[in-house]
């Protein structure tokens, strides 16, 4: 079994499946977000319920943390055994002949967003855990809606915002698509519907974070 | 057509090798690659010097021999074609070109431009066959029903010449457009069923021993193969090896 697990194309499985998984958060995580431009009540809601519904809170946020350490985990080390198996360089390489600069550097396009989910969850996650475990405030289902868009109005915080998910969009850009190719889809390399789609979902949902963080950005100065 | 070459040299395994420059004048645009380099050597020869080593065998692009990175791409510019088969009217008067060895830890140089590709014959030796009863009652292959489809693509991945295009060109020095070629080209077909398991497990457990890098679906392997070999066909090896182990 741990032959397995250190075998080339199971760690590939691995990254892919986290990665899928990762992508069906990113759906979630948008579908509810979006509810924060057009219905407040919807949006505080919803959070209200993450926030506190049991399953969520003990059961599906460890493993979403847990795919996330794997995903960011697998990529340092698959990056490291890369690195190895091509100890002296070319003096002269054009990658760009052959291959996309966003699918070459998967690493810096994930270690910026790794670095802004930082930020993420030191404005989000850490003031929850704070609100509810440490300070023990009490419930209070309405305050999610002015809490998010209080911590867009900074333009710095809003600028890192829209970088960042420009950043996940290239990632995504090759990590969606290529991810299908890891698990043995051949379907993908035929440029048929599965590609279209992971393409237009790769910049579709970043943009939608985008808009959201300049909606609420905007709407505080006006 | 003038040209300034700037060339990988290294004397041995173990020594430090380095760029050295040479200028070459007289190349004809209808000279392939592989002759602009003897014109080179024979050069070298005539001042004394040592000539660069390179491989080659066939110079027809079926041997997979003559193995050089030609200004950052594996087999130069032209696609779907290996370095003998490449005109020097693919380049300009006055042009630099740099030519190098395949780099990875996989392919250590023996000399000059020369790696050595043993690895790709340890992948091969660990499963890239089937075995066949060959006492004399052996079944004729072509009474084996096999769809047209299936046979016209595992013929397209045994055209895979084992040259290392694919690895010299990943930014990983992957293995897989080259181990999954040689999986598909049997796993498609009835004659490879038997031993379907054992080849994916220890194909891809030599192809890790080797020490080449993780594919991470750039594309690069395909697009510089000089047989066109598909990615395809490592999404298959990936499900090759689910199956195998599950």
């Amino acid at each position: 079994m741990s032959a397995l697990v250190k075998s080339s194309i199971a760690r590939k499985w691995i990254m892919a499946l986290s990665g899928l998984f990762l992508v069906i958060f990113l759906t979630q995580h948008f579908v509810i977000n979006i509810t924060s431009v057009i219905a407040p009540d919807t949006f505080n809601e919803l959070s209200h319920f993450m926030g506190y519904n049991p399953i969520v809170q003990f059961i599906a946020q460890p493993i979403l943390i847990a795919g996330l350490i794997i995903h960011f985990i697998m990529g340092i080390a698959l990056e490291i055994k890369n690195n190895k198996a091509r100890p002296i360089k070319y003096s002269k390489y054009s990658g760009n002949a052959n291959s996309t600069w966003v699918s070459r550097n998967m690493i810096i396009t994930g270690l910026v967003v790794l670095a802004f989910l930082g930020l993420h969850m030191y404005d989000f996650w850490a003031h929850e855990i704070a609100y509810k475990f440490i300070y023990a405030e009490p419930e209070a289902a309405t305050r999610y809606y002015a809490e998010t868009v209080h911590k867009f109005e900074p333009f710095w915080r809003t600028v890192i915002y829209v970088i960042a998910n420009v950043l996940l969009a290239m990632h995504l850009w090759h990590g969606f698509n290529s991810s299908f190719q890891s698990v043995g889809a051949k379907a993908v390399n035929k440029g048929n519907g599965l590609r279209k789609f992971t393409y237009a979902w790769s910049i579709l949902i970043p943009a939608g974070f985008i808009f959201i963080a300049l909606y609420h950005h905007f709407n505080q100065i006006h | 057509m003038k040209l300034t070459l700037k060339i990988w040299r290294q004397a041995s395994p173990e020594a430090k090798g380095n760029m050295v420059t040479y200028p070459l004048d007289g190349v004809d645009g209808d000279m392939s690659f592989l002759e602009m380099m003897d014109i080179l050597n024979e050069e070298l020869v005539n001042k004394g010097e040592e000539p660069v080593e390179f491989d080659h065998d066939c110079r027809e692009g079926i041997c997979g021999s003559c193995n050089m990175m030609i200004n950052g791409q594996p087999h130069g510019p032209q696609k779907l074609t290996t370095t003998c088969q490449l005109h020097m009217r693919k380049f300009n008067d006055g042009d630099t070109i740099t030519i190098e060895p395949w780099r990875a830890a996989a392919f250590p140089v023996i000399k000059d431009l020369i790696v050595d590709r043993t690895s790709f014959d340890r992948i091969q030796q660990a499963g890239a066959y089937v075995s066949v009863n060959t006492s004399g009652n052996t079944q004729d292959a072509n009474s084996i029903p096999i769809e047209k489809a299936k046979a016209d693509e595992a013929f397209h991945s045994a055209t895979c010449i084992g040259c290392g295009a694919c690895v010299a060109a990943c930014k990983n020095a992957s293995a897989m457009l080259f181990t999954s070629a040689k999986v598909s080209q049997y796993a498609l077909l009835p004659q490879g069923e038997i031993e379907a398991t054992d080849r994916v497990q220890n194909m891809v457990r030599q192809m890790d021993i080797e020490g080449f890098g993780n594919c991470t679906n750039t594309g690069a392997c395909m697009i510089e193969c000089p047989k066109g070999i598909k990615l395809e066909n490592i999404a298959r090896m990936n499900s090759e090896y689910l199956k195998a182990n599950v």
